[in-house]
Formats: C-alpha cells, sequence, structure tokens
C-alpha cells in the first residue's frame, strides 16, 4: 500500500521518532492517520501497518477493536460527532443530538445513504465550557444550537 | 480570540499570555520571560530543581493532586537507562478542557516546562500524548516544536547550554482509559490501553521499560514559573500544601461558562457567582462537580468551602481535573447518574471484572428506573454495587465510577422517589 507523499513523509517521521526496536509504538498514531486518507480501516491497511512496525497483524487488530476513533467501516465525508457527556447534557447536548439525527436522517454510527455524512453520540471531547458541543471531523463548533447546526450541515451539503 | 471572556476575578499566571498578539508564537514567549526559567534551572543541580518544585507545593494537576516535587524524585536519574519526560495531553475527564488552552495559546510554556523536567531526571527525549480529538492541537504542537527545533530551543545544544532533548508529539485515538497514567503508557507502545500493575511504578519502569516521568500539561506549565519567580511565590499563591494557581473549568448551568485561572483555595460559591456570573434564570445550586465526573458530587450547602485538595478530601469528594460542573434546581440527579454511568460502562476497558460487569449493571439498573421500571430495592442496590467496586480494580476507573454514584445515591435519595413505582418489572 502507498499513500500520499504527505503522509509517508509523516510516517517516515513518526517511526523515526521512537526509540531503536520500538517502532511497534507508531501503531496507533499511524492507524488514524491513515484513516483520514484511506477511509477506513481496512484488512488491507492492519497488513500494512503491522509490516511497517514490524508486528503481527493480529496485534495490530486487536488494537482497532480498542479505540473509539478507528472505524472499520467508512464514515460519512463528514462525520458529525455530537456530545452528550454531562456538561453538554445540562444545556441542550441530549437534544441536539436528537435534532441531528432527524435533521440527517441517520442513527448513531450510521451513514446518509450519499455517503456524505456520518453520526456519532460521542463522550465527553473536551470542550465542556462552551458547550454543547459537536466536532465534525477535527473542527470543534461551540455553544452550538440546533438552528447553528442546521446551518453547519446546510454549508457542507452546499460544497458536496 | 479566546473562548470565554477572562474574569477580574482571575489570577493569571499560568494564562497571563492568553490573549496576547501571537500568543503562542515562540518570539512572543522570549519578549515575555521566556526560557529564563531554563537558563536559570541549568545553573542549578538537579536536586535543586527537584527541591524547588517540592517547595512549591504544585501537586499534579490531572486529577490525582499528588506531590510533583515528590514524583520527580522518585526517578532514578543515575539509572543507566534512557530516562523519558511523557506530557499526559488525554484530558478526557468530563468537565475538563483547560489542557486545550494551554496547548492553544502558550506552548512554549509547556516546552519549557519540559526542558526543565529533563534537566531533574536527565532525560533527553519526550512525547506529547494528546488525544485523538485534538487532532488541531498536535498539528499546533508539531508547529510549535518545529520552530523550537529551527530556533535552538530543541534537539541539540538547547539554547546554546549543551543540553540535548528531542521532544515529540503522539496521537492518541479515543480512550478515557488512556489518560490513566499506565494505561497511557501501554496506549503509547502501541498497545491497547489497559492498566498496568503497580508497582513497579513509571517512576521506575515507565515506557519501554525505563525510568518515565508523566505529569499534565498544567503540571508542566507551571514549572517555568515556579523555577523563574521562586517556590515560594507559587506557593503562596495559593494555601498551604496546596500551592499556586489553577484552571478551573466551569461549565453547566452558569451564565458565564469559561476556563478561569483561580488561586487554590478560592471560595466554590464566590467562583460560581462572581467569576462564572451565576446561575441562569435566578434558579438556585442545586449540586456541584467539582474535579471532573470521577468526583463525588456535592449539594449546595456543601460548596461554601476553599477549593483546596484537602478541603475536598475531607469532604469525601477530590479537587480532580479542575472540572467543575455546576447544577441548578432542575437537574435530574438519576438522570445525571446514568449519564455519568453510560461513560464509565463505555469506556471501562475491561480489563477488571469489577469495572467491566459493575458499570455495566449500574448503567442498566439506573437505564431501567429512567424508563419507568425503578423497585425500591433498587436504589439501595446501586450503593451496594457501587461499593463493591471500590478499590477493587487495577486503575482508577473503577473506582472513579463508583464514587459519584454512591455520592448521588446517598445525597440525592429524594430524586430517586419519582422513579419509584410499585408495578415495576425487571426486563
Amino acid at each position: 500500500m502507498t499513500f500520499s507523499s504527505e503522509l509517508e513523509q509523516r510516517f517516515a517521521k513518526m517511526l523515526a521518532c521512537y526509540p531503536p526496536g520500538k517502532q511497534r509504538s507508531a501503531v496507533v498514531p499511524m492507524l488514524i492517520y491513515a484513516q483520514d486518507e484511506v477511509g477506513a480501516v481496512t484488512p488491507e491497511l492492519i497488513d500494512e501497518v503491522a509490516k511497517r512496525c514490524g508486528v503481527e497483524p493480529l496485534q495490530v487488530d486487536e488494537v482497532v477493536g480498542y479505540y473509539s476513533m478507528l472505524h472499520r467501516e467508512k464514515l460519512g465525508t463528514y462525520h458529525v460527532q455530537v456530545c452528550t457527556n454531562i456538561s453538554c447534557m445540562l444545556v441542550g447536548g441530549e437534544e441536539l443530538y436528537e435534532h441531528a439525527r432527524k435533521k440527517l436522517g441517520i442513527g448513531n454510527k450510521e451513514v446518509s445513504a450519499d455517503g456524505q455524512f456520518s453520526l456519532e453520540e460521542v463522550e465527553c471531547m473536551g470542550a465542556c465550557s462552551w458547550a454543547p458541543a459537536v466536532e465534525i471531523n477535527y473542527d470543534f463548533h461551540h455553544f452550538v444550537t440546533p438552528e447553528k447546526l442546521d446551518k453547519l450541515i446546510e454549508d457542507l451539503r452546499k460544497k458536496q | 480570540m479566546l473562548y470565554n471572556e477572562p474574569s477580574p476575578l482571575e489570577t493569571r499566571i499560568l494564562s497571563r499570555r492568553f490573549g496576547m498578539e501571537d500568543s503562542a508564537s515562540l518570539e512572543t514567549y522570549l519578549t515575555t520571560d521566556g526560557y529564563k526559567a531554563f537558563l536559570k534551572a541549568r545553573e542549578m543541580k538537579p536536586e535543586q530543581i527537584v527541591d524547588e518544585v517540592k517547595a512549591s507545593a504544585l501537586r499534579g494537576r490531572g486529577g490525582a493532586g499528588f506531590p510533583t516535587g515528590l514524583k520527580w524524585s522518585f526517578v532514578p536519574r543515575t539509572s543507566p537507562k534512557p530516562k523519558y519526560i511523557i506530557v499526559n495531553a488525554d484530558e478526557s475527564e468530563p468537565g475538563t478542557c483547560k489542557d486545550r488552552l494551554l496547548m492553544e495559546y502558550d506552548p512554549h510554556q509547556m516546552i519549557e516546562g519540559i526542558l526543565i523536567a529533563s534537566l531533574a531526571v536527565d532525560a533527553h527525549a519526550g512525547y506529547i500524548y494528546i488525544r485523538g480529538e485534538y487532532r488541531y492541537l498536535i498539528e499546533h504542537m508539531n508547529r510549535a516544536i518545529a520552530d523550537a527545533y529551527a530556533k535552538g530551543y530543541l534537539g541539540k545544544n538547547v539554547a546554546g547550554t549543551g543540553w540535548n532533548f528531542d521532544l515529540h508529539t503522539h496521537s492518541g485515538a479515543g480512550a478515557y482509559e488512556c489518560g490513566e497514567e499506565t494505561a497511557l503508557l501501554d496506549s503509547l507502545e502501541g498497545k491497547r490501553g489497559v492498566p498496568r500493575m503497580k508497582p513497579p511504578f513509571p517512576a521506575v519502569a515507565g515506557a519501554w521499560a525505563c525510568p518515565t516521568l508523566l505529569n499534565n500539561v498544567e503540571t508542566y506549565s507551571a514549572i517555568p514559573f515556579i523555577i523563574r519567580e521562586g517556590a515560594k511565590a507559587f506557593a503562596e499563591l495559593g494555601t498551604p500544601k496546596n500551592g499556586g494557581t489553577r484552571l478551573v473549568c466551569i461549565s453547566g448551568h452558569v451564565n458565564k461558562p469559561g476556563v478561569y485561572e483561580l488561586p487554590l483555595g478560592f471560595n466554590m460559591i464566590k467562583a460560581i457567582e462572581e467569576v462564572a456570573g451565576g446561575i441562569p434564570h435566578g434558579r438556585k445550586l442545586k449540586a456541584v462537580v467539582p474535579g471532573g465526573s470521577s468526583c463525588p458530587l456535592l449539594r449546595a450547602e456543601e460548596c461554601d468551602i476553599p477549593m483546596d485538595y484537602d478541603t475536598l478530601s475531607k469532604l469525601g469528594s477530590m479537587l480532580g481535573s479542575g472540572g467543575m460542573v455546576v447544577m441548578d434546581e432542575t437537574t435530574d440527579m438519576v438522570k445525571v447518574a446514568l449519564r455519568i454511568m453510560r461513560f464509565y460502562a463505555h469506556e471501562s476497558c475491561g480489563w477488571c471484572i469489577p469495572c467491566r460487569e459493575g458499570t455495566t449493571w449500574l448503567r442498566k439498573i439506573l437505564q431501567r428506573m429512567v424508563e419507568g421500571n425503578g423497585r425500591r430495592e433498587d436504589v439501595a442496590l446501586l450503593g451496594e454495587l457501587s461499593k463493591n467496586m471500590l478499590g477493587r480494580t487495577f486503575c482508577a476507573l473503577g473506582d472513579a465510577a463508583a464514587m459519584p454514584t454512591i455520592s448521588i445515591v446517598d445525597k440525592f435519595a429524594e430524586d430517586f422517589e419519582k422513579y419509584i413505582v410499585p408495578e415495576a418489572v425487571l426486563v
């Protein structure tokens, strides 16, 4: 498997930053960055990461099952993550999540038919003082209201 | 742009550069006392650095509140093995959002703190473990690190002093458990984030079985001030054994939620009323999570207290990670307990049975109650189950799930009444 030159550069740097013989350490960062480019953690990607980090594919596979941001199935182009943990819940996070479900017409960890959006009810993502919070891919949005979320989604739809 | 307006009641030590133009740049850092502390520390003996940190009464800002200087003294600096500095930037404790700001607005302050720590324990490499959700901060820290390398503040011959130190970021991928230090180390080594048996403690056998110093972002960020201005100046900001300031993340039912830097010992009610602008709609305070969702909750009448580690401990709670969640009189504490337990059940790594099964069953019982099938005996069952998890797991996640639950059952029993129905059925 080959990746973009930018990612290849990142991986080369990554593998070199751990002590000699400890390249297994690159497994998690490599998976998450590769997932962003490939779209999902595929069996081929697992084999590739295993090869590059000098471990067995099974050792990579067991890691994939543990981390909630690693996905074996493709997410939408825009992965909408709505936090409903306690700080967000107190100021409307659960209602916001319900609103997102209706707006996108999909449930938790589902992908829209056109592949454009996926939705996830997530745990605390560190935006408690600016709640309720939504993260779309890696972009944080704070003090999100249903109206604000509608606009975010509409703007992304227009970008298609 | 700042995430929230600062308050005039703040004591801005760690956050002094927040809001400055280009606050994150090395240039700004250097023109505002940057690297003075490192140069000073370079002239000190390692033991003197550790003693200074001890005297500052700085306690770990990640949650446990362990005295930082003491932790530093546990690292065997003369060990022939390489020693490592690890930064816990896995900020995941519900209610906590401060490390984000320290890295975003003042990355070089943390880097300088790391460098001083490296002098103290004779380490020449460090890793900043940043949660995967903070991707923008990983890239932001990478840029700050690259700039520091380019200008001679990392790498070979740091600031012309002959000291060598390499620093790297490391991305997590979504796991609360990895904020626990030994789970973080397993994750750093490319494995599932499962906690390790202690001892040996990370100070002796941490990353790749080498001596490792592991502290929170805010802890390292406090070091430059302590070395530059002296331990006494830092200690005096707080109360005895509780030195300095801390970034308090106020969320929930307040008019001005935000992250505010307050001295240790600041009154909790004053923080809610004056710093965070009070509770909206003229409502009354009902409960406070004092330091992240793992901490036992306080009832309103328990909140007129100085916020320091020892006062909270005497009240049977914890100052934790600085995540203070404010709840007004309309809050349904059973729903709060359920939401907290949904979180812990999701995040339990499954390694220890009391935690894995305990969190799952607590979640199921609370869910059943909220869905209209609560039995009178469920309240006692919740308490009993939680108490049986305490101290029976490798790491603190089991306790973290049990403690808030016990406090809600004990202190807000009246909230459970409306969920008790005679015709309840077990499903």
